[in-house]
């Protein structure tokens, strides 16, 4: 038998799907197929490898070649090239686009230089489809491990002094959650898996369960174990489709070689994994209403206590963790609370998985060790902002977060130092704002969306945030005044105060916390009835340029409210006050003579 | 696959699927392992280098040593191919020249093995790339 020697791994995480990646495996196969070393080479379609900015990705290995935006049609000269003669297609490699330097291999990019993957340990490095990858990755051994050489006690122990503290948001310490389990006596336990992943933009938690989904199978039974619970349960919404599917091969997998069921590896412990689907409400992604929805009831909250620990599911105890939580547990029982504590920062261990958005040249996921500080993430790992803009926020933790300042670049990324400066870390999602994104209407973006999300069942929540957005949009639509400054705070506060569970009570801190870092910004909008980044639409001003105006009349004709007059080849006036700033006139002008101020 | 029924079965699989996944995980820390090189450009392959070249990559897994063996185009002196350039990790790359399968051998047992030179060693004054 001849022996493989070469490895392409093609990126089969949703983005670079969508953009024809699993077309470009098959023509990677094909390619081969006819060629004299077809033997020799193997081609694998792996999970998301984080550099989704330039996908689709095509790594080779073993040389680490790392080939950028590849097309279904680069394969023949993929394979041509260099499978076969060992000359790097250039025009594929990535080029640095600060220092234009050309990368050939994955090692020396900025990119991963930072990166420590714990969670992600798998992802881009096997194939999600294949159970025996993540077995030779030592999969399965932790929970071999679990029930063959350590008590349950012994787990929670483990977890508890590795420092892991929970993925999905509240950075509850995962040990104590199970401990509060396993001491919730009843004659049934659940252990449920969140994958609602509600954050506008974040997608750690899908590519997780689309690279390396055993790795949450894993941790479920042996968090089951450690609890006492024989069923899992892992709710996900239903826009995942490929990680759904993932999921289904790999619990059908696990299942057949006896890692999952009944009496798993002989030790007469049984632990039995499904599926339910989420509709992809961001309120379900909140426990208890998750626990609900998964009854068949409305997604919407409970007051806690009860803890899902003491009373959830059907009112039995039940675990809820989130998917990047449970990645991180097999990794913790095989290595050791000791190597895991020693990653990160006092009060926040291990790593952390972000997804980067926004105004960034390297669009992604990373993985970095806790304590890494935000200049590092923006702007050694993600590249820096685009087009050579200058850097003006980050906005960390999504509709319950805040925004963050140059000032704040320097500070160690954990759960306790975010919340100081008054955002917090949320799942995971970073969207990085630059000179031309306007702080007002950024807020305005997260609670349009939390008022949209709003389950509707506490009042403080429901009218609240309505009134808070009416509030806003007073502001933003240029009629704002100094004591709407104040009303912003007040409602916020009460809002924060008074609703029943998480989404109410942080559903402000994006203005609030814009209000805090960016007040000149607020005040402009009010006093001076002005958007410096030019966003706030009744901010702007289309005016006639006198100069160029010809007088063909076009932009009169096409204005649909008749605020714009003038003579046939004279010049042409906008009045103001009809202007409804729709900005046809613009597009019509031949003869570029309408301008937009602000 | 069949039923795992045991941790030790467990185990027993886990090492017979190692070798599937070790070229990737040597190229994970290629610093830290032997690095091979070996000039396939045309008139290599004409010299004889794949034959060169799936030696290496079969006989080093064989043999338990840490390596990745990978191709590269034109490495210049052309007048002793098929040449091979080995990277031992803390030390300076050595390129062989007119390798065949015996040299071949003896680079892996002497030189990658032992650290011990042996003859072929193309010198770094006519190295023209
Ligand atoms: C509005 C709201 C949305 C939430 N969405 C998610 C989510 O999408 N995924 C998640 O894991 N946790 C989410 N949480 C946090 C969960 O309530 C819960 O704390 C978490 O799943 C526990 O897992 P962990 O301890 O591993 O973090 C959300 C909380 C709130 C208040």
């Amino acid at each position: 038998m001849t022996k493989i020697n070469q490895h392409i791994l093609t990126c089969g995480g949703t983005g670079c799907r969508a953009s024809e990646s699993k077309i470009l495996a098959a023509r990677l196969k094909e390619e081969l197929k006819d060629s004299e070393i077809s033997q020799n080479v193997k081609v694998v379609e792996s999970g998301c490898f984080g550099f989704c900015e330039k996908g689709p990705i095509v790594k080779i290995l073993p040389d680490n070649t790392f080939y950028t935006q590849v097309k279904p049609k680069d394969a023949k000269e993929i394979v041509e090239e260099h499978i076969l003669k060992g000359r790097k297609v250039e025009r594929l490699l990535f080029r640095d686009p600060n220092t234009n330097e050309l990368i050939d291999e994955s090692k020396s990019m900025g990119f991963y230089k930072k990166q420590i993957r714990i969670a992600t340990r798998n992802c881009g490095f096997i194939d999600p489809e294949n159970i025996g990858e993540y077995v030779a990755r030592e999969g399965y051994e932790a929970l071999g491990k679990a029930l063959f050489e350590l008590e349950p006690a012994d787990i929670i122990k483990t977890v508890k002094d590795s420092g892991m503290r929970g993925r999905g948001g509240g950075g509850f310490p995962t040990g104590f959650k199970w401990e509060l389990t396993a001491k919730s006596e009843s004659d049934k336990k659940y252990v449920v898996c969140n994958a609602d992943e509600g954050d506008p933009g974040a997608f750690m938690d899908r590519s997780i369960l689309e690279g390396d989904p055993h790795s949450v199978l894993e941790a479920m039974a042996i968090c089951g174990f450690a609890v006492g619970a024989d069923e899992g349960l892992i709710y996900i919404r239903a826009e995942y489709p490929l990680a759904i599917e993932r999921l289904k091969i790999a619990i059908k997998q696990a299942e057949d070689v006896g890692v999952i069921g009944d009496d798993i590896l002989g030790s007469g412990f049984n632990f039995n994994i499904s599926l339910k689907y989420g509709a992809g409400a961001f309120v379900c992604g909140e426990e208890t209403a998750l626990i609900h929805s998964m009854e068949g009831l409305r997604g919407e909250p409970t007051l806690k206590p009860p803890f899902p620990a003491e009373r959830g599911f059907f009112d039995k105890p039940t675990n809820v963790n989130n998917v990047e939580t449970f990645a991180n547990i097999p990794a913790i029982i095989n290595k050791g609370a000791e190597w895991y504590a020693s990653v990160g920062t006092e009060k926040s261990k291990g790593t952390k998985v972000f997804a980067l958005a926004g105004k960034i040249n390297n669009v992604g996921l990373i993985e970095v060790p806790m304590g890494t500080t935000l200049r590092e993430v923006i702007f050694d790992i993600g590249g820096g902002i685009k087009d050579g803009k200058k850097f003006k926020a980050v906005q960390t933790g999504g509709p319950s977060g805040g925004c963050l300042t140059e000032k704040h670049l320097d500070t160690p990324i954990d759960f306790d130092n975010l919340l100081a400066i008054g955002s917090m870390m949320g799942s995971g999602g970073m969207v990085v704002l630059d000179e031309d994104d306007c702080m007002v209407s950024m807020a305005k973006f997260y609670l349009e969306f939390t008022v949209e999300e709003s389950c509707g069942k506490c009042a403080p929540c429901r009218i609240g945030n309505k009134r808070l957005l009416e509030t806003l949009e007073k502001i933003t639509n240029g009629n704002g005044t100094m004591d709407d400054l104040d009303l912003l705070r007040i409602q916020g506060g009460v809002i924060k105060d008074t609703s029943l569970c998480g989404l109410g009570q942080t559903s402000p801190n994006p203005i609030l916390s814009t209000l805090d870092n960016f007040w000149d910004e607020y005040v402009e909008h009010v006093e001076e009835n002005k958007c410096r980044a030019g966003q706030c639409k009744s901010m702007l001003k289309y005016v006639i340029i006198e100069d160029e105006c010809v007088g063909c009349t076009a932009c009169a004709r096409v204005c649909p409210t008749g605020a714009i007059t003038g003579n046939k080849k004279e010049v042409h006036f906008i009045t103001q006050d009809l202007c409804i700033k729709c900005g046809a006139c613009m597009d019509k002008c031949n003869f570029e003579s309408i301008e937009l101020i602000a | 696959m069949s039923k795992i029924k045991s941790l030790s079965d467990l185990r027993k699989l886990r090492e017979e699927l190692k070798s599937s996944l070790e070229l990737r995980e040597n190229a994970e820390s290629a610093d830290a392992v032997v690095q091979v090189k070996i000039g396939m450009a045309t008139s290599g392959i004409a010299s004889g280098a794949r034959e060169i070249f799936n030696f290496f990559a079969e006989e080093l897994p064989k043999r338990r040593i840490k390596a990745i063996v990978t191709q590269t185009g034109d490495m210049g002196y052309k007048y002793a191919e098929p040449l091979v350039m080995i990277t031992i990790p803390g030390k300076d790359s050595v390129v062989f020249g007119e390798v065949d399968i015996k040299k071949a051998d003896e680079i892996i047992e002497k030189y990658i093995k032992e650290g011990e030179l042996v003859n072929g060693v193309v010198p770094k004054s006519y190295q023209t790339i």
